[in-house]
């Protein structure tokens, strides 16, 4: 138990400030990097209280694709460096103290919901899918969700699926003015439109420039 | 303190979720960080998924967060090629300066 207090902490709290750190950090680049390390903590702390596929599929998804995403196009754009500290913009705005003062009610309704939890510790049965201790945590997910959930499985992926559609269709760009090979103009290529057959008259030859 | 209980779980999901919250609502520089504090609250999101299905040994709050994962994944492709359009028009994507709808 006392392992398992230490491991929390110590994860949640890289956790918590690599949040913060994410929020105020003036480079993007920056933001992004510690963006990764949150990630990687949150997935340490699922990994350590048995949700072990979870975990790991969250450093596949969220680090090794959406943080990289967020990486190259953060590159891609020349934004990484903007000289503005971060409260002051460059017009007067009167909306941050209200977004601070509604976002820390939120953080206090959540934590007074978390605090209430314990006066009401009996829950209504609503299992649906019990733990079963001899098989792994891999495997349990594998049972249930190929059979059980297989039409949220297939929407997960026509989501996907839309998703890749939506990206390519909003940054494709048609170049003008480019060289480049038609295969079905070549391919339907006729003798006619290709070669012409002149007669030359004698001593006078033809003019090729028409 | 030292037993590590479902609330303690709970406390660092509000905690992550509030963090998130600020960079949405203090954010001046670019959308792109906009973007990364709605990862956060996903992520707050998954957390509170996942502790709730371990204290109560149920097995659907994993699925759920597969789920999350994926509609994540959709919003940050989706997100960011918005951004890359607007910063090929406009070149700027600061949030000061984005107020073509006067909202």
């Amino acid at each position: 138990m006392l392992a398992h207090a230490i491991f929390f902490y110590f994860f949640s709290i890289i956790a918590i400030f690599s949040a913060i750190l994410v929020v105020v950090s003036r480079n993007t680049v920056h933001a992004v990097f510690f963006l990764i390390l949150d990630f990687i903590s949150i997935a340490c702390l699922f990994i350590m209280i048995g949700a072990e596929f979870l975990g790991m599929m969250m450093l596949i998804v969220y680090v090794g694709a959406v943080a990289v995403l967020f990486l190259f196009v953060v590159m891609l754009m020349n934004v990484s460096e903007q000289k503005l500290s971060w409260f002051r913009g460059s017009r007067k705005s009167n909306h941050i103290p209200i977004g601070l003062f509604v976002s820390v009610i939120i953080l206090l309704e959540l934590i007074v919901v978390v605090g209430g939890w314990s006066y009401r510790d009996t829950f209504t049965e609503t299992k649906f899918l019990n733990f079963d201790q001899k098989i792994t945590n891999t495997h349990s997910i594998g049972n249930v969700m190929y059979t059980d959930y297989i039409h949220l499985f297939q929407i997960s992926g026509i989501i996907l699926l839309l998703s890749m559609i939506g990206a390519i269709v909003l940054t494709y760009r048609q170049r003008v003015g480019i060289k480049k090979q038609s295969y079905l103009k070549q391919i339907s290529r006729e003798r006619e439109e290709s070669v012409k057959l002149v007669d030359v008259e004698f001593n006078k030859g033809i003019n090729l420039d028409d | 303190m030292i037993e590590i209980g479902l609330g303690h779980y709970l406390t660092l999901g509000a905690i992550i979720f509030s963090l998130g919250m600020i960079g949405i609502f203090l954010n001046r520089k670019n959308v792109i960080v906009i973007l990364m504090s709605i990862e956060l609250i996903l992520l707050a999101v998954n957390i509170n998924l996942v502790s709730f299905s371990i204290y109560l040994e149920d097995l659907v709050g994993q699925i759920f967060t597969m789920l999350i994962l994926t509609v994540a994944a959709a919003e940050a492709a989706i997100g960011l090629a918005i951004i890359v359009v607007y910063y090929r028009n406009k070149g700027s994507i600061r949030v000061e300066e984005i107020n073509e709808m006067k909202g």
